[in-house]
C-alpha cells in the first residue's frame, strides 16, 4: 500500500506508517488485524485490502470528519 | 563479497537501477534497541545501510530510544526495530519492523518519493490533502508475502 506514503509527502498533516504484522503481533492484535493489508485512520477509520486511489482519500476525509 | 549481506546481488542491481531516479537527499533513521529486540534490530540495521550503500544521496543514522531520547522524540517512533525516511522534510514515513517482501519494495519507493518530493498522485488527492485542518495518522499494516 503505497498511497499512504505518497500522500505523507503530499501533506504535512499526514503520517504514514508501514507496519511488519508478523513482528508486532500485540498491535495487530489490537487492531484487529485479520488480514492484509489493513489499513488504520486516526484510530477511526479502516479498511481491509488494496482500494484506489479515490477511495483511500475518502477514507482519510471521513477519519477527518466531524462525527 | 560479504558472505552476510541481506541483499543479493540481483536485489542491489534492480534497487541501484531504482534509485537512478533519486534527485534530493535522503536521511534513513533507523531506531534500534538491543534490549527490546536485538536481532530484528541489528538485521534491520544492516540491512539499511546496505541500501545507503547503493546511492550517494542516502545517509543514516542510528538511534536508540531509550538512549538518545532527546534526538528520538520527535519522531513518535513507539516500536523497534523501526525507520523513518526523511527528504526535503520530515515526511512522517514509517516503517516498523524489518521491511522484507512486498515492504522491502515499498520502503524502495517511500525513498524515491522522499528524494524527489513528488507523489505519484493526482491533483485533485494533493489538493485534497494539503486542505486538511487536522493531523492524519495512517497505519498500513502487511506481511512479507
Amino acid at each position: 500500500m503505497r498511497l499512504a506514503q505518497h500522500m505523507a509527502v503530499a501533506s504535512e498533516r499526514v503520517r504514514a506508517t508501514a507496519i511488519e504484522a508478523t513482528e508486532f503481533p500485540e498491535l495487530s492484535r489490537a487492531y484487529q488485524v485479520m488480514g492484509v493489508p489493513k489499513v488504520v485512520i486516526n484510530d477511526r477509520v479502516q479498511f481491509e485490502g488494496a482500494v484506489p486511489e479515490q477511495d483511500f482519500l475518502g477514507a482519510v476525509l471521513q477519519a477527518v470528519a466531524p462525527a | 563479497m560479504n558472505a552476510m549481506a541481506i541483499l543479493t546481488e540481483r536485489d542491489r542491481t534492480a534497487v541501484r537501477k531504482e534509485f537512478e531516479k533519486l534527485t534530493g537527499p535522503v536521511k534513513l533513521v533507523v531506531f534500534s534497541q538491543e534490549l527490546v529486540a536485538g536481532d530484528l534490530c541489528r538485521q534491520n540495521e544492516q540491512l539499511v545501510r546496505e541500501v545507503a550503500t547503493l546511492s550517494d544521496k542516502l545517509t543514516v543514522e542510528v538511534l536508540n530510544p531509550a538512549i538518545d531520547r532527546e534526538r528520538a522524540e520527535p519522531y513518535r517512533v513507539d516500536q523497534v526495530p523501526a525507520i523513518a525516511v526523511e527528504g526535503a522534510r520530515a515526511y512522517g514515513i514509517r516503517f516498523y519492523g524489518i521491511p522484507s517482501g512486498y515492504e522491502f519494495s515499498n520502503l524502495i519507493d517511500s525513498i524515491i518519493v522522499a528524494s524527489t518530493g513528488e507523489p505519484a498522485l493526482s491533483e485533485e488527492t494533493k489538493a485534497s490533502l494539503q486542505a486538511l485542518a487536522e493531523d492524519v495518522d495512517i497505519k498500513v499494516f502487511s506481511t512479507p508475502t
